[in-house]
């Protein structure tokens, strides 16, 4: 039998929050076996059960054309496309049976961070997501060249607008500093050198996908990162990601999602390097960071706190609710973390970030609501004695003493009991 | 533990934050996609004001200055917000995006404000708006995450975590209502390493349950000895809520909405939001910055002790179809603050705009402008005496494109930590000292 609170931070961490039940069954199976079952992404998914969004089809339109009504129609038609496209995605990680997988979307959505407020095309975003869920789990050039070409991402950062004449710096600039090395890995010339290599890529009209337009690129000489050749777009990705320096980047960036927030010379990331360097595979790197000895470290269990999407999500799948709901794209707008509208291009920032004032009253508000909902009898069907106990089993917790004794306090109301321990210190780190 | 007894204290339910957006820029309100679906935030139906409740335990003193700080995410075109519309290098570097002579609203013969700061020019007439031109620091970086990060902790040179007000906060003991900000997440400015400023909540006010949740939410949260350290910081984010709500609940009772055509007390629509129709003036009006420093004007006429509020407004990094969404964004910027200023007429309330970085002068090819380095910055309010601060940089001079500083953006800040703020800058500052500039 495997350390019950070692399994439970393993399902936090690789996926959205353990049902009470699957910490059980994880447990039976020990430590390494449920590494190994996460890592399989073989076999059906009720997943794919939810329903996926339906996308009018996309019609090119000057914008001066249309009227003020014309305009908040397509507004309105596109914003329903995106709830449903953000309520397919929430249904997908409380019901899948493949939670690494969506954790790996997720990972990578706030690594490639892309927003809808500026792509304005629920279906790239749609298909941006697939590209994240089919490709995640690969190897990083790979999706990173495929990254480059996503029309969502192409948007995104202007690189569907990019010309010979004026090359535009945004994808160049943000690939550098933010997907692939890290600020200081790289300088001023680089970026101006592989803005130019990016220059004639548009996104194809007729195909919706990615094309190069040879009159607007500059096929000129270039140097990046003290390679020079007459690189395109795929020579620039090539280059960047096989660095010593995206190395170090993409180890430190993985583990401080999985782990703990740690910088690229940490040791954890010397420990690591030298199996990404071998073969850029992101399948090999999230295993060894699982196995890990420091990632079940006591460093590890204190050092990140639950993002909203991740306390959402936990709750709504330890206590058995349903997440396709529009209810929960507004807890989550009260939290400040929605998918697919990430506050720029950085994703959204770790830990002291979402512990303000303004997040604790929206916790609790959204704790009153889930276990009004909810069916706590599991908690409620225990003397009230017990009931603190059966509420750490229910949400895969343990208490430390203090909060322990503070919900001993509303044993006698359950609800208050499971709202208040929804919103505790102990349950908020993840 | 809150400072004052708060089991005495009326709970009373108020809508008037709903839909303050976020200071990440885009959260709740200030937002097309709610906009579209006709959802004004994340706010919950207004009941009245209930009964009179107790005053706040601490006032602010008609003396104290209080400080406003506009956070633009993105980076403003600073060349198309005051634009040097009679060099010749601007329109050659500009030759699509460029304002003609004509068409800028000229402050002198050499420098215009852009056409949609028509009510910055009235302040700019009344000598209550200062421009602070050359902003910026040695070495700029041009990403929006490091500048951004340099502004708000005003350490340029390496990688620091506090905000500089937070390191204020650090020394200056615990006071969750010295510094605030609107809306779910807290700007990395009012974070220092021990103490953090207070974000507002949007929406209702009031715990559920009422306040038979309050004794044991207070006793959950209470942080404890040798607690981890993000445990224990969840928990005084549990205390402090308790402080800040009573504060700010108490003071909207008594407090009209102020800034014209806001309204917060608007009660947001709760029809499913996929089949409403679009488009809710009243509610977009409340959520955007104009409804934030309506909330912030109605907090300081209170009297609540807060000396430091910080607001946003997201959507300037305008590397393609720029003209459209700069002049909407300054046209909002422009009615937003005017009316603040105005309805802050005769307190000591300065406000300033601050942004990651200015733009490139040449534009690119997609109508915009890639990311710069100095900019301008505006400063306004009752104390401030208006005018220029701080040389023009030159558009021929360029360092690499890019326009020079001609003003550290830390003498701004020691002059306002200093005039404004009453404390000293080198506490702010790493210990350093910079010239202020005479605009306060």
């Amino acid at each position: 039998m495997a350390d019950r609170s070692a399994i439970a931070l393993l399902l936090r961490r690789a996926g959205f929050g353990p049902t009470s039940a699957e910490v059980d069954a994880a447990s039976a199976a020990g430590y390494g076996p449920t590494v190994a079952a996460l890592l399989d992404f073989t076999g059906t998914d009720p997943a794919d059960a939810s329903p996926v969004p339906t996308f009018v089809p996309y019609q090119p339109r000057a914008a001066r054309s249309l009227t003020l009504q014309q305009r908040q129609a397509i507004n309105h038609e596109r914003a329903i496309e995106l709830r449903q496209t953000q309520l397919w995605w929430l249904s997908r990680m409380t019901s899948t049976s493949h939670p690494l997988r969506e954790k790996l979307t997720w990972f990578w959505h706030t690594h490639f961070a892309t927003s809808f407020d500026k792509v304005r095309r629920a279906d790239l975003m749609y298909r941006q997501n697939q590209l994240f869920r089919t490709q995640g789990a690969g190897n990083f050039e790979v999706l990173t060249q495929a990254v480059a070409k996503d029309p969502a991402m192409m948007l995104w950062l202007d690189t569907a607008t990019d010309k010979k004449a004026h090359p535009n710096e945004n994808f160049a600039r943000e690939s550098m500093e933010l997907f692939t090395l890290g600020i200081g890995n790289y300088t001023e010339a680089d970026v101006r050198d592989a803005a130019r290599a990016f220059t004639g890529w548009v996104i194809s009209p007729l195909t919706e996908s990615w094309a190069l337009q040879a009159r607007q690129h500059d096929d000129g000489i270039k140097t990046v990162l003290g390679q020079t050749g007459d690189w395109g777009g795929e020579d620039v990705v090539h280059i960047l990601v096989n660095s010593p320096a995206s190395h170090r980047w993409i180890v430190a960036g993985v583990w401080s999602h999985f782990a703990y927030p740690v910088a690229t010379t940490d040791p954890v990331v010397n420990d690591l390097l030298p199996g990404y360097t071998a073969d850029l595979d992101i399948t090999n790197l999230v295993k060894a960071t699982l196995l890990h000895p420091q990632f079940t470290s006591s460093q590890a269990r204190t050092g990140l706190i639950k993002q909203p999407v991740e306390w959402v999500v936990g709750a709504l799948r330890a206590l058995g609710l349903p997440a396709g709901e529009d209810r929960v794209v507004t807890a989550l707008t009260a939290l400040g973390q929605v998918p697919l509208r990430p506050p720029n291009v950085g994703g959204w920032p770790q830990n002291e970030y979402w512990l303000t004032t303004a997040s604790s009253m929206a916790r609790l508000q959204i704790a009153a609501v889930a276990v009004n909902l909810a069916d706590l009898s599991p908690v409620t069907d225990v003397a009230a004695a017990q009931r603190v106990d059966a509420t750490a089993h229910l949400l895969s917790v343990d208490w430390s003493p203090p909060t322990a004794a503070a919900l001993g306090r509303v044993a006698a109301n359950p609800k208050e009991l499971v709202a208040l321990a929804l919103v505790s210190p102990d349950y908020l780190l993840n | 533990m809150p400072s004052h007894s708060l089991s005495r204290r009326q709970f009373i339910a108020g809508a008037a934050a709903a839909g303050v957006a976020g200071a990440a820029g885009v959260a709740i309100g200030h937002d097309p996609i709610e906009r579209a679906l006709g959802i004004a935030g994340g706010g919950t139906s207004h009941e009245a004001a209930a009964a009179s409740s107790a005053s706040s335990t601490a006032s602010l003193s008609t003396k104290d200055g209080v400080l406003v700080l506009i956070a633009q995410y993105g980076g403003n075109d600073g060349l198309n917000t005051l634009i040097p519309y009679s060099d010749p290098a601007y329109l050659a570097g500009r030759p699509t995006l460029g304002f003609q002579p004509n068409e800028v609203i000229a402050l002198d013969s050499e420098l215009g404000l852009n056409p949609n700061l028509k009510g910055l020019k009235t302040l700019w007439d009344a000598k209550q708006l200062a421009i602070v031109r050359g902003v910026g620091h040695a070495d700029p970086t041009f990403s929006h995450f490091r500048e951004m990060d340099i502004w708000q902790s005003a350490v340029p040179d390496t990688d620091e975590a506090t905000g500089w007000i937070g390191r204020y906060l650090d020394q200056a003991g615990h006071d969750p209502l010295y510094a605030m900000s609107l809306g779910p997440t807290m700007p990395m400015l009012l974070q220092g390493a021990k103490r953090a400023g207070s974000a507002i909540p949007s929406g209702t006010l009031t715990l559920p349950h009422g306040q038979a949740m309050e004794a044991p939410f207070i006793a959950v949260e209470t942080p404890y000895p040798n607690e981890a350290a993000l445990a224990a910081m969840v928990g005084q984010s549990g205390t402090d809520l308790l402080t800040v709500l009573h504060a700010v609940k108490d003071v909207l009772t008594t407090q009209a909405p102020v800034v014209e055509g806001t309204n917060l007390e608007v009660a947001p629509d709760t029809t499913p939001p996929t089949t409403v129709a679009p488009g809710k003036k009243a509610a977009a009006a409340a959520s955007g910055l104009a409804g934030q420093l309506d909330l912030v004007a109605r907090l300081i006429k209170g009297g609540l002790p807060t000396r430091i509020y910080v607001v946003s407004i997201g959507g300037w990094d305008t590397h393609g179809n720029e003209k459209a969404t700069q002049d909407s964004l300054l046209a909002e910027l422009d009615g937003a603050v005017t009316g603040f200023v105005n309805a802050m007429a005769g307190h000591p309330v300065v406000l300033m705009t601050f942004t990651e970085f200015g733009r490139r002068v040449a534009e690119n090819a997609s109508g915009g402008t890639d990311h710069g380095s100095s900019n301008v910055l505006f400063v306004a309010g009752t104390p401030v005496k208006g005018g220029y601060y701080g040389e023009q940089p030159s558009l021929t001079a360029l360092d690499d494109g890019n326009l020079q500083f001609t003003t550290d953006f830390r003498q701004v800040y020691a002059t306002v930590a200093g005039h404004v703020l009453g404390i000293d800058p080198k506490v702010v500052l790493e210990g350093q000292s910079f010239p202020t500039l005479p605009f306060v």
